[in-house]
């Protein structure tokens, strides 16, 4: 069995008791997941490597699960075996081998000044592969692209005001090469966990359950206007915020070790982010932004220059 | 097999790894092999964003909200190295508390750091990892050479590390709010005053982490060390290294934990700022950002440029290349070493050593002497979080100083990241940054040449590199990753 019961239940509700799962996320059909094992390509372009940084840490189901059961991770530079041409060699042949079939993800933004220069991926025969070029190729060719962290999906904080490398999301690259791959946008500086793996294992899931074209429809089905699966992005974190009471008394913290009152005035952006912070919190559910100091905003199409300066009110 | 050879010439060899894999970022080494080893070497930073560029005319504050996202992998440093900045350009002083919550919230994220860095980076360069993707294929002959039992050993370690970097960012989280990229550390402090339930919370995964640390970790790398012996005779480089020092231990700034200097040429002196200076004859930016300390620094990129191989900036203290890193601050603080690595150095090696400096210069720049100074270190770390930070904090006492952003002025940070010396300087005009620049870690060792021609410090280490089998160079790529680019 490669994903329990128990672990789809608390992936898809959070660490916070009594929120109820999501209609969209049945666990009576994750039975058939063990069937199922996508291969994933995962690249890079101008980012930190939080957003990998951020899946190691996925609790349920654990991240070595994911590894070892969920899906097959042919090619991903900060934890493969492999390097050089026998990397980027391997990508390219199981591409080829598994078309229209793979899961393609994407990490930071794509620069496109210069013919992609600013974003060298690899090199393979004494070619060069930008980030530019290698996005075109693989994403033609997958089943379905996943945009994780706000740099792939909408452009981040490389495409901000300011910017020479002309930085700009995977998803406008993709629009503007005529690309049809379904695309699915996991934004967050860097995304949750539970927003990654919780996306790969519906889609999985609805794959399984419908077949691939089936499947990607009903994956689809789940996007807002943003791109972003509806069951983590769905809801804003303001109006769902444990001090909206305070906003709504006009009681605003005017410095940030003040925990009484609402943080408006710091700059908190809460009121322009639409994700489940505030019930899924972070990092095993210890803290989330808003009890620690603001919300950036971090989920948004507008971050980081909507939200800027991010300590001042809005 | 790397296929990206070119044809021998007077018996030489080109070889072209890209990407150099299990690091942060995008990197490219080039190595010129003759008679099986590395006679010449060249390393290319691929990537280029250009936080400098974006931060000009922003909200100084929203520096350190900006640059954390320079790496996901330390961010809490840069984090760091920015308030430190502004709260110089601010001139506000610290709280006892803000300075010891600073201290809890970076401390933890050295220790995941480090683990990380050992386990999940560095550790399949020794260990045979399960035989399924992403951890095959690998080389044809990746010179893996522990026992099946020591192997198996080894992967349970790499599975239980995973759990044990996550509980350290939880740590980090409890007063940073979350981790990748904290929210919790600002100007003038940190944004959470501890309450004694919340410190009790982050006691209690801090003793896990830290049994990890000095049952398995340290003990793991000596003994992987007493298998790869040879690995602690290649990948020295220049010898030379420098850190700004760490984790302050006083209000006043006085002591730190790990201690600031530079060792040059077998010389140690006093670690003076005004010495710093970048080059770029060889990087992709104009000329006239060269030759520059950092408060006058500049970064202007030029794609085209003739001659030059890397997006990265050749970072030279009095003109010198120096090595950064753990293995920089465990030869500069030259520190007592743990109970355990005096055991196993005596009993897995015969050498009788008691501080650090005592492994030699020769042991200790090497390979595998960057292996022991990180795990080495994080127990320092660790040991400081548990006999004086968690004393030092006071539950409920403030941890933040209000201040306010000047119409003009200037501030530098310095800090040491878990990968090695990291420096913001800002420069505030009309209230807004009129110049920030940056200089991490990852570009201090992985420069290419500098307008005097010496290669960077990882240039200069994999000399000498032995290259058996130039379709499985696998020496090239694990002396890269011993200073955790
Ligand atoms: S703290 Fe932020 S999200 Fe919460 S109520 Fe106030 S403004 Fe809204
Ligand atoms: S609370 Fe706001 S800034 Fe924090 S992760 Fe959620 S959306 Fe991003």
């Amino acid at each position: 069995m490669s994903l329990t019961r128990r672990d789809f239940v608390k992936l898809c509700t959070g660490t916070v008791a009594g929120f109820g799962v999501s209609q969209m996320f049945n666990p009576s059909i994750v039975q058939a997941l063990e069937k199922f094992v996508p291969h994933v390509f995962w690249i890079q372009g101008q980012g930190c490597t939080g957003c990998s940084v951020s899946l190691l840490n996925s609790v349920h189901p654990s991240i070595a699960k994911v590894l070892l059961d969920v899906i097959t991770l042919d090619f991903h530079p900060t934890i493969m075996g492999s390097e050089g041409e026998m990397a980027w060699g391997h990508m390219t042949d199981v591409a080829k081998e598994q078309k229209g079939k793979y899961i393609m993800i994407f990490e930071g933004s794509v620069p496109v000044a210069e013919n992609g220069h600013y974003c060298i991926l690899g090199e393979k025969d004494h070619k060069e592969y930008t980030m530019l070029e290698t996005t075109i190729e693989m994403a033609k060719n997958a089943a379905l692209v996943v945009n994780v962290g706000t740099c792939a999906a909408y452009g981040g904080i490389p495409a901000a005001e300011g910017n020479v490398t002309e930085a700009t999301s995977v998803t406008k690259v993709l629009a503007d090469n005529g690309i049809k791959t379904p695309v699915v946008n996991i934004p967050g500086c860097p995304p949750h966990p539970d927003w990654m793996v919780g996306t790969l294992v519906v889609a999985i899931n609805a794959i399984e359950e419908n077949g691939l074209e089936g499947g990607l429809g009903e994956v689809v089905k789940l996007l807002d206007d943003e791109g972003r699966p509806t069951p983590f992005f769905g809801e804003n974190i303001h109006d769902n915020c444990p001090y909206l009471d305070k906003f709504d008394e006009d009681a605003y913290s005017k410095v940030f070790t003040d925990k009484d009152n609402c943080r408006y005035e710091l700059g908190c952006k809460g009121p322009s982010a639409n994700a489940d912070c505030f019930k899924r919190k972070w990092n095993g559910g210890v803290n989330w932004c808003v009890e620690n100091a603001v919300c950036l905003g971090c989920v948004e199409p507008g971050f980081p220059d909507e939200m800027s300066p991010f300590y001042e009110a809005g | 097999m790397s296929k990206s050879k070119a044809p021998a010439k007077d018996g030489k060899l080109k070889i072209a790894i890209d990407p150099v894999s299990r690091i942060e970022g995008h990197l490219k080494a080039e190595v010129t092999v003759k008679d099986g080893k590395v006679v010449d070497a060249w390393l290319s930073g691929g990537m280029y964003r250009g936080f400098e560029n974006i931060l000009v005319g922003r909200d100084p504050r929203d520096a350190a909200q900006l640059t954390q996202r320079l790496c996901g992998v330390c961010p809490t440093a840069h984090s760091t190295a920015s308030c430190l900045a502004l709260d110089d350009a601010c001139d506000v002083k610290l709280t006892t508390n803000g300075r010891v919550t600073r201290n809890l919230i970076f401390g933890a994220n050295y220790l995941q750091s480090h683990i990380l860095h050992f386990y999940h980076l560095a550790a399949l360069d020794f260990v045979r990892g399960p035989g399924k993707a992403p951890f095959v294929p690998r080389f044809d002959h990746p010179d893996l050479r522990l026992d099946e039992k020591t192997n198996a050993v080894a992967v349970d370690q790499y599975i239980k590390a995973l759990e044990v970097r996550r509980v350290c960012h939880e740590m980090v989280a409890l007063f940073g709010g979350k981790m990748p990229h904290i929210s919790g550390q600002v100007v003038g402090g940190t944004t959470e005053i501890p309450t004694k339930e919340k410190l009790a919370e982050y006691a209690s995964r801090f003793k896990e982490v830290r049994k990890f640390i000095a049952e398995t970790y340290l003990p793991t790398v000596y003994l992987i060390g007493s298998v790869y012996k040879d690995l602690f005779s290649i990948g020295g480089g220049y010898k030379n290294c420098m850190s700004y020092g760490v984790f302050p231990m006083d209000d006043e700034g006085e002591n730190v934990l790990l201690k600031s200097g530079v060792y040059i040429e077998g010389k140690d002196s006093k670690f003076d700022p005004a010495l710093i200076k970048e080059y770029v004859k060889y990087s992709w930016f104009k000329d006239s950002c060269s030759d520059l300390h950092p408060s006058e620094g500049k970064t202007i990129p030029d794609i085209h440029k003739e001659g030059a191989y890397s997006f990265v900036k050749a970072s030279r203290y009095n003109k010198k290349p120096v090595e950064v890193g753990p293995l920089a601050r465990m030869w500069i603080h030259n520190p007592e070493l743990s109970d355990i690595g005096k055991k196993q150095l005596k009993d897995l090696y015969g050498i009788k050593a008691v501080k650090f400096r005592d492994l030699g210069e020769d042991m200790a720049f090497s390979l595998m002497g960057r292996h022991v100074a990180r795990a080495e270190e994080a127990l320092i770390v660790a040991d400081a979080i548990n006999d004086t930070w968690l004393k030092d904090v006071k539950p409920g006492e403030d941890t933040f100083v209000e201040s306010k952003i000047p119409a003009t002025g200037e501030g530098i940070g310095f800090t040491e990241a878990p990968r090695g010396s990291l420096l913001h300087y800002v420069n505030i005009k009309d209230s807004k940054v009129a110049n920030y620049q940056l200089m991490p870690a990852t570009l201090w060792n992985t420069n290419p040449r500098d307008d005097m021609g010496q290669r960077g410090p990882v240039e200069e280490a994999l000399i000498g590199c032995p290259v058996p089998d130039t379709g499985s160079p696998v020496d090239i790529s694990r002396i890269i990753r011993s200073f955790d680019p």
